[in-house]
């Protein structure tokens, strides 16, 4: 029993390589040269805009177009903004509550859909699969005629109600998608074993469905963060996010400034998001 | 694998469970569109208050010619837009499926990386890039393609607003076609390899049935967002009533017509609902045949 067995994957991924070899001809490395130039081009497409955006909010002119020069100026421009400061202290005030209570009671629904066979299932079902079919446009300006309607003054607290809303469905599909993989033999081995559902859920399930939870919640946030047009129906005064500033700032005038500001937001989305996919996955193999 | 609750516990725990989505999306999500259903058939007075008044008139006023034209070309920019990135999407896809297990991670991660970063930024960085002094006509001018007095305008274009909406949505496509491509079985593409000895033959009979689940799903994650789309427009396509989100929104801004814009987005919502419908019957009678 000492010698170890190499993992069927990798055993079938070499017998896949040597045939490959075996078969490759001139006309296979042509093909498979065309495909990698594609692929290039293809991320250059992705990559080559964002690029330039960054570029240029080092350029000395006023004019995000013409480079005369590098310069940190809108860097320290960009700091000193109040303006930006508040609407980026409302962006995760929003992002942030609005995820932690989709998360919460997004993984509840999926838990109790997965779990229990009830008659109105289907019904639920159809109305958590609604917000994600449903154009943001219509949303937005449903819950603005409801805010009316019953008189709820526009500001933070609507655009949080109004996050948790759409957040709800895109937390629930990735949970359950968790949960429909993990076998229930688990759970019932495990309740022999502690004899008390509740237990059995905590010890058991809940830390196997912990990778869906996170990716749940990492797509929430995200779209939280993201979200511009039912943030903008549904803010007041005083309630402004970035990319509502942004937007606003495109509108006036173009200044190297909002270049500035993208690239501090893609910087911390290119950290932030292999961070938590390497948690995930390290959670996974735990 | 799911129970039937039958102690008053289990019964308890599934009301617990399940009570907070449903409280949440009722009040927040069925009621308000109830509420925009019965907004639709109402009245308005010049002065944007709504009367009561159950009628079709905003029903039938979309069916002017200036509203069908703005319908008829949020559908055509949604079905380019939808048909450009299942062009350049699906042979990433092919690709991406075809590399090592390890070098395939990071290769995701590279393609969803941008789709991570706020779309509002990255439909900015295109209005820079297409603007009349922008870096695409300077590559021009560089490349003597034109010359400096007559660059091209590509703002406020159709044109321009279809490149925005593949530039964002195309990485959906990608993703969806690699998830149905990833997961053919490689012996059946060998044994259809040995029947028709023609690889364009192998890909059209085998290849493409098989991942049309990918295509079918990856082609809805496309033009639901486009048809519907608001911010794109407005930043690449100058900001009027171009596509038919930009029409709703502004029944609930200058205009001030809350009952036609209501009008307007049931008949967006009843449009997508009813092809995503189509979509997934195609799917599942297709899914039968094979």
């Amino acid at each position: 029993m000492t010698t170890q067995i190499p993992p069927q994957t990798r055993q079938t991924q070499i017998k896949l390589d040597y045939q490959a070899a075996e078969y490759t001809s001139f006309m296979d490395r042509l093909k498979q040269w065309l495909f990698n130039g594609y692929a290039s081009l293809f991320y250059l497409f992705l990559y080559a805009p964002i690029f330039v955006l960054v570029l240029y909010s080092f350029n000395k002119s006023r004019f995000p177009t013409y480079w005369t020069g590098f310069t940190l100026e809108w860097y320290k421009i960009l700091f000193n903004d109040h303006l930006i400061g508040s609407a980026l202290k409302n962006t995760l005030i929003v992002s942030i509550s609005s995820t932690i209570i989709a998360t919460i009671i997004g993984t509840m629904v999926s838990v109790g859909i997965e779990r229990y066979r009830f008659r109105a299932k289907s019904a639920v079902d159809g109305l958590l699969f609604m917000p994600i079919i449903i154009p943001d446009i219509a949303m937005a300006i449903m819950l603005v005629v409801f805010y009316n309607l019953i008189h709820m003054d526009l500001g933070l607290y609507t655009i949080i109600i109004s996050h948790i809303a759409f957040n709800i469905s895109f937390v629930a599909i990735i949970v359950r998608a968790r949960m429909a993989s993990l076998s229930s033999t688990m759970e019932e081995a495990a309740s022999d074993l502690y004899a008390n559902e509740w237990n059995a859920f905590w010890r058991v399930t809940f830390p196997l469905l912990i990778p869906g939870i996170l990716g749940g919640a990492l797509f929430a946030f995200t779209l939280s963060l993201d979200d511009y047009v039912i943030t903008n129906f549904t803010s007041g005064p005083g309630s402004t996010t970035l990319p509502i500033r942004i937007i606003g700032m495109t509108r006036r005038n173009i200044t190297p400034e909002i270049n500035a500001l993208s690239t501090m937001m893609l910087l911390t989305a290119m950290l932030l998001v292999p961070l938590s996919l390497w948690l995930q996955r390290r959670e996974d193999m735990s | 694998m799911a129970i039937e609750p039958r102690t008053r516990r289990e019964r308890l725990t599934l009301n617990i469970l399940l009570s907070p989505t449903l409280f949440w999306l009722i009040f927040f999500f069925a009621i308000p569109l109830v509420i925009i259903l019965i907004l639709s058939f109402l009245d308005n007075s010049p002065n944007g208050r709504i009367v009561w008044n159950i009628q079709l008139d905003n029903y039938i006023r979309f069916a002017d010619q200036l509203y069908i034209k703005i319908f008829i070309r949020s559908f055509f920019i949604a079905l380019i837009t939808t048909i450009i990135c299942l062009l350049i999407g699906y042979p990433m896809a092919y690709w991406m499926a075809n590399q090592s297990l390890k070098k395939r991670n990071t290769f995701l991660l590279l393609i969803m990386l941008p789709f991570w970063t706020n779309f509002v930024i990255r439909t900015y960085a295109w209005k820079m890039l297409l603007a009349r002094q922008g870096q695409i006509n300077q590559l021009l001018i560089a490349l003597k393609i034109i010359d400096e007095d007559n660059v091209h305008t590509f703002l406020n274009t159709n044109a321009a607003v279809i490149m925005g909406l593949i530039y964002i949505w195309v990485v959906a496509m990608v993703l969806a076609c690699f998830a149905s491509i990833s997961g053919l079985d490689r012996s059946l593409l060998e044994a259809a390899q040995d029947l028709f000895a023609n690889p364009a033959r192998t890909f059209l009979r085998v290849t493409l049935p098989l991942t049309l689940p990918g295509i079918v799903s990856g082609s809805i994650l496309v033009f639901v967002p486009s048809f519907g789309a608001f911010v794109t427009p407005d930043m690449l396509g100058g900001g009027k009533a171009d596509m038919i989100g930009n029409l709703i929104s502004q029944q609930f801004g200058e205009s001030l017509d809350w009952p036609f814009g209501s009008a307007i987005s049931a008949i967006l919502m009843i449009v997508m609902l009813f092809g995503t419908l189509l979509y997934f019957r195609g799917l599942r009678s297709g899914e039968a045949q094979s």
